[in-house]
């Protein structure tokens, strides 16, 4: 088994085998350790995510305070450490802030919207692989799984919304709703052109068919279309700007999310930029060669232009290299987005997803099971 | 086989877990002892809150919810035609895969074009008296009323 609990479970037997452990225990514990690690890398992407947003608008913006808030009393200026110091207080803040759910709110209901958003983000990592045989179960559903869990969230953004009774928390929940629903659509029939093509659901067999063809991107004009409205799709499923409706802070206060404070809040907050993580991995694993050298876009033998062993690293860890590379690249273009485009009118939003990426991507998979048969 | 799925539900557990202690950490670091009064309305822009929140709501997002329904059990089904269709061409079927599912495409587009046509798709259904420029669709068509 190519996954990070067979591999870690096979470990765990062979270190255990002379003291008798129950083998359901070291699975269990097999399971637990990735599990702890998930939780450390979403942390860690919060942190380092709400950095590289507050860096890049301060770098289009001209912004003083990324800039001037240096750490221990340097000033950062346009350096690496500027900035860093917010960051460090944000985390402390979130922590000692204090707890407050509103009297009139539906206590039960608001204390559970956070535990349903935070396992939606955390379940859906089991699907999501770093590199290869990186992955925690690599199931023969992969991606139907991804889809499935990351839309398990809508329920608790509801649940937050309709349990605080404030106006906005509701506005906020129901605009959410209807949006994340719209778009789960064209993500969805986007990601059939790359079944149709594999023939398979996994992840690695996937990523195979890439090595041995060519990155998906370039498989055919629909395919490269795909990926646009796959990545667009995204970023309203993430409800980020240009499609931040749901917490328009200019008229929402801040959506969904009004009511809650300190760490509650900033559980909302982590799954956020969590789904942002899995949206950009699943673009770059499914479109994008996943962990692949962007050298070998299309794979032609014997010719290797730059090849693997001229890296530092090899093998696994080039692999995971090259995929967060092309996730943080998405991720910049997230941000980059949304010190770009002015926020949707929510009519217009609807607009374009059912009028116009529901029948693009529709005539999509028309077109490409036509490629398929020609080819 | 089991052994692929069984870490979803250990994954639940630990997640829950993970979410409750740190809250038990925060219960320990933040203050507690002032609370009350004001502090504990809901939040109204600083006014008082007027009434309750939870209200009758707009039709249109419950219409957005049936298309949703319909569409996400259409791609459902989509996805075993998907995994096989390569096998299908292999084996030189693949025309009659590919028609299989046309046909199954076009009766769900049959009712996304009654929902389009019934303008169920539009989010703003108001009909204007004076409407000109960009909002001039939105004006009433005399002749037909």
């Amino acid at each position: 088994m190519s996954s990070v609990v067979g591999s870690l479970n096979e470990l765990l037997v062979s270190l255990f085998s002379d003291i008798s452990l129950d083998v359901s225990f070291l699975f269990l514990l097999a399971v637990i350790i990735p599990g702890v690690v998930i939780f450390l890398i979403m942390t860690v992407n919060a942190i380092v995510a709400v950095y590289m947003e507050r860096k890049v608008s301060a770098f289009m913006q001209d912004r003083l305070g990324p800039m001037e808030v240096g750490i221990f009393g340097f000033k950062g200026g346009k350096k690496f450490w500027g900035g860093i110091g917010q960051t460090i207080a944000d985390a402390i803040k979130l922590l000692v802030k204090e707890d407050i759910i509103p009297n009139d709110a539906d206590r039960f209901l608001m204390i559970l919207a956070p535990f349903i958003i935070f396992i939606g983000a955390f379940v859906t990592f089991i699907g999501v692989p770093f590199s290869e045989g990186l992955i925690i179960s690599d199931f023969n559903i992969g991606i139907l799984y991804v889809i499935a869990m990351s839309s398990v969230g809508v329920i608790g953004i509801i649940l937050a919304g309709w349990s605080s009774n404030n106006k906005w928390s509701l506005y906020g929940a129901m605009r959410a709703a209807a949006q994340i629903i719209s778009y789960e659509i064209p993500i969805g029939l986007s990601l059939i052109l790359v079944v149709i093509v594999v023939g398979s659901l996994e992840m690695s067999e996937i990523v195979k068919w890439q090595a041995d063809n060519r990155w998906f991107i370039i498989h055919s004009p629909f395919a490269m279309l795909g990926f646009f409205i796959f990545f667009i799709s995204g970023v309203a499923e993430t409800n980020r700007v240009p499609f931040d409706i749901p917490e328009a802070e200019s008229e929402l206060v801040a959506g969904w999310m009004t009511e809650y404070s300190g760490f509650r809040w900033a559980l909302f907050f982590l799954s956020e930029y969590t789904n942002m993580l899995i949206v950009c991995i699943i673009a770059s694993v499914v479109f994008l060669g996943g962990w692949l050298s962007p050298f070998k876009i299309i794979n032609l033998p014997y010719v290797d232009i730059i090849p693997d062993s001229f890296f530092i690293l090899d093998g696994f860890y080039l692999g995971l290299f090259w995929l967060l590379i092309k996730a943080i690249f998405l991720i910049f273009v997230m941000m980059w987005f949304r010190w770009t485009f002015p926020r949707l009118r929510v009519d217009q939003l609807m607009y374009l997803c059912w009028k116009v990426f529901i029948p693009f991507a529709l005539g999509n998979l028309v077109f490409i099971c036509i490629w398929e048969l020609l080819f | 086989m089991y052994e692929d799925f069984s870490p979803i539900i250990i994954f639940i557990l630990l997640a829950i877990a993970l979410v409750i202690l740190p809250l038990i950490l925060q219960s320990l670091m933040s203050p507690k002892d002032n609370k009350g009064g004001d502090k504990l309305l809901s939040y109204e822009c600083g006014e008082l809150p007027e009434g309750s929140a939870w209200v009758k709501f707009n039709i249109r997002f419950y219409i957005i919810a049936l298309i949703f329904i319909i569409f996400d059990v259409e791609v459902i089904f989509m996805f075993p035609w998907a995994v096989v269709f390569q096998e299908f061409v292999s084996r030189g079927y693949g025309l009659l895969a590919f028609v299989e599912m046309m046909l199954f495409l076009v009766i769900l587009l049959v009712g996304f074009a009654y929902v389009w046509v019934k303008s169920d798709l539009d989010w703003v259904k108001m009909k204007l008296k004076y409407a000109y420029g960009r909002y001039g669709h939105l004006k009433k068509n005399e002749e037909s009323v």
